[in-house]
């Protein structure tokens, strides 16, 4: 039972990581078509400006301010303006080569200009232990959910209960028809953009003490949040939520009650399950497309 | 022919004299390294101390009077780019190739070296590597199945353990290393009561350290590569494992001890290279290394900067340039410190391409390697 409860608080905290990260691809996807292959690498970075910030001497929770600000002008507005604007109008395919392409060039750049081996990350919270019926659980993975969830409340009070969350919703529904009724669709899809910045920003703030801050971070964050997307359902921001949290959550149990050896294979495992029985995601709507 | 033509043809024979000499001044030795991807860490280490050690050699006058020359290709720490740059300076007919580390590529690549006859030496550490009667292939520091006996005594005979948990990564040095423990652990009746297998770059191991907590062995055989290693430890630490925790070197460097954050205190193993060793020409070694480069120094960085001098001792001594005999010189053949003060430590090479020198049992002790013992050559 301890040990159930250990893997579960442990697998909802890296769940809850993932679900931030696969929120910001269905916020892009819906908002510009953009399919952002290089999200790993943009949760990878922000751990690097705080890092470099700290090592100019500035005291960690300004760095972590720093960290963001930075995040949102270069994985927010520069990505926008430098990569997604000018690909666009050449359809999603050469958009997805372009952010390939990208999260490489991130990766190879945090290695040369920082360094190539993992780094120390400072944790939000000391590290400390809590005893439940037996099992130790720790601050640091509460402390990650609770951040988790705030962000997510507060991005849904964002989407849904302002003037601007609304008029980010309907450009992601019919931007022609937002367009028509004054809504300043450019500004939006901007908007999207820079809450998918400040998502990355988070998640690498919550995912750095715990995988160390490394230039290869963003391989395997970036497929198990894309997968967690496709899992609940690529065009709903809940999808992606619960898709994190099954993949989370999943991935500790499997590997200590299954096999750690195939541990790998049991989220590609339920994608083909969730494709086989229900393509459009557990929580995604179907879209039908017309000629 | 016209004018134009003699001036192209005097300055083409020109160019080629120049050339040639060029040639004549450098010694091609190229390394095939991973420079980038997940063994980047170990692959800039290695290159560090080989650059550290081409460095010294060549503002020495070289070997036999010709610079060392080795441009750097980049494995991407995949196996399939590794045989195709290694392919790539082939081509150029290389006096000895240097790299790659990860036995994995090296397991890919060494078939190519041993059709073209120039020797390879390696960081790798998988058993197979010298498993394959390959005359062409080195090792820089213990393959497995020399490693892991010196381990297994330490569990029976230091740690008394009568079960054991084993933690190993699923890629070729982790698969090799888990088969050679498993055997000497069955050698010495000692039984293995749990067997763990991880990711290569795996982050969460919660559900690993329940699994072997639960297993309740004497003592648990972690082999991981490094920040997994630190990472393992963290949470071991976070799950309050009491069990001892025995490693390699990849468990007790100073880059895991600085990662685990205190969780590496009290880990103990076998290491076969460190320059924590106590022997002065190591730490002098990794004084300059950490001048030059500005980082601690990895068993890597000592394997780069030795495989160099190797190369030099065994070359000065053939007194030309000759791959094949390279090859042969070299198997059988002890150099020490006295002959070459850059190998650092003595070492043996037998038939095989496998080396013997000296190792140590080690300690983290206050967020320090403390090495406990040392060991002898296993011919010895």
């Amino acid at each position: 039972m301890a040990s159930l409860i250990q893997l579960l608080v442990s697998g909802l905290a890296t769940g809850a990581i993932y679900a931030l990260i696969a929120v910001g691809f269905t916020l892009l996807w819906q908002t510009s078509q953009t399919i952002n292959f290089a999200q790993g690498e943009f949760v990878m970075l922000p751990a690097f400006f705080v890092l470099a910030a700290m090592n100019l001497g500035t005291p960690f929770w300004v760095a972590v301010l720093v960290g963001i600000a930075v995040s949102v002008v270069i994985l927010g507005l520069l990505f926008k303006l430098v990569v997604v604007d000018p690909m666009l109008r050449y359809g999603v395919l050469p958009l997805v080569i372009s952010t390939i392409a990208l999260s490489l060039l991130l990766k190879e750049s945090a290695k040369d200009f920082y360094s190539s081996q993992a780094q120390p990350f400072p944790a939000l919270v000391p590290a400390t232990d809590i005893h439940v019926l037996g099992a130790v659980i720790s601050t640091q993975s509460l402390a990650v959910l609770a951040v988790a969830i705030a962000t997510v409340a507060m991005l849904h009070f964002v989407l849904n209960k302002t003037r601007i969350g609304r008029s980010m919703q309907a450009t992601a529904q019919n931007p022609t028809l937002a367009r028509i009724l004054g809504i300043p669709v450019q500004r939006m899809v901007l908007y999207t953009f820079v809450i998918n910045a400040v998502l990355v920003a988070i998640a690498s703030l919550l995912i750095s003490p715990i995988y160390l801050a490394k230039f290869t971070n963003g391989e395997t964050l970036g497929m198990a949040a894309f997968l967690a997307a496709i899992i609940g359902g690529f065009n709903q921001v809940r999808g992606a939520i619960l898709g994190g949290i099954i993949l989370g959550v999943l991935d500790n149990l499997s590997a200590a009650y299954l096999s750690s050896q195939y541990r790998a294979a049991f989220p590609l495992l339920i994608l083909i399950v969730v494709i086989l029985f229900r393509p459009q995601g557990l929580l995604g709507r179907i879209e039908e497309r017309t000629v | 022919m016209s004018r134009l033509s003699l001036f192209a043809a005097a300055l083409a024979a020109a160019l080629g004299i120049a050339g040639s000499a060029l040639a004549q001044s450098t010694v091609y030795i190229p390394a095939v390294l991973e420079l980038s991807g997940a063994g980047a860490v170990s692959g800039t280490n290695f290159r560090d101390g080989m650059l550290l050690a081409i460095d010294e050699i060549n503002s020495k006058g070289g070997v036999l009077g010709r610079k060392i020359e080795t441009p750097l290709l980049d494995t991407q720490s995949d196996a399939g780019i590794s045989r195709a740059q290694l392919q790539k300076v082939l081509d150029n007919n290389p006096y000895v190739v240097l790299g790659p580390v990860f036995s994995g590529s090296v397991l890919v690549d060494m078939a190519l070296t041993q059709q073209a006859e120039i020797p390879e030496i390696v960081g790798g550490e998988a058993a197979a590597i010298t498993q394959k009667s390959d005359p062409y292939v080195f090792r820089t520091s213990f393959g497995q199945q020399f490693s892991m006996p010196k381990i297994a005594n330490y569990i029976r005979d230091g740690v008394k353990a009568k079960t054991v948990a084993v933690l190993w990564v699923n890629n070729d040095f982790g698969k090799g290393g888990r088969d050679n423990f498993i055997k000497e652990m069955a050698a010495r009746k000692i039984k293995v009561v749990t067997d763990v297998s991880t990711e290569s770059g795996q982050a969460d191991f919660s559900a690993d350290v329940v699994k072997i907590k639960g297993a309740n062995a004497d003592a648990i055989f972690v082999y991981l590569n490094e920040e997994e290693s630190a990472r393992f430890l963290r949470e071991a630490k976070k799950q309050g494992i009491t069990a001892p925790l025995i490693g390699e070197t990849t468990l007790l460097g100073q880059k895991v001890i600085d990662l685990a954050q205190g969780a590496a205190e009290g880990v103990r193993g076998h290491v076969g290279l460190t320059v924590d060793a106590p022997i002065p020409a190591v730490q002098q070694f990794a004084d300059r290394f950490k001048r030059r480069f500005n980082y601690a120094c990895d068993h890597n960085g000592i394997k780069g900067y030795t495989a160099v001098y190797i190369i030099k001792y065994v070359t000065e001594k053939m007194g030309k340039f000759d791959s094949k005999l390279f090859a042969q010189t070299l198997h059988g053949m002890t150099i020490t410190p006295r002959d070459e003060p850059g190998v650092l430590m003595e070492v043996s090479f037998d038939q095989n391409g496998d080396l013997d020198r000296e190792s140590f049992l080690g300690e983290v002790v206050n967020g320090k390697q403390k090495i406990v013992a040392t060991l002898p050559k296993l011919g010895k």
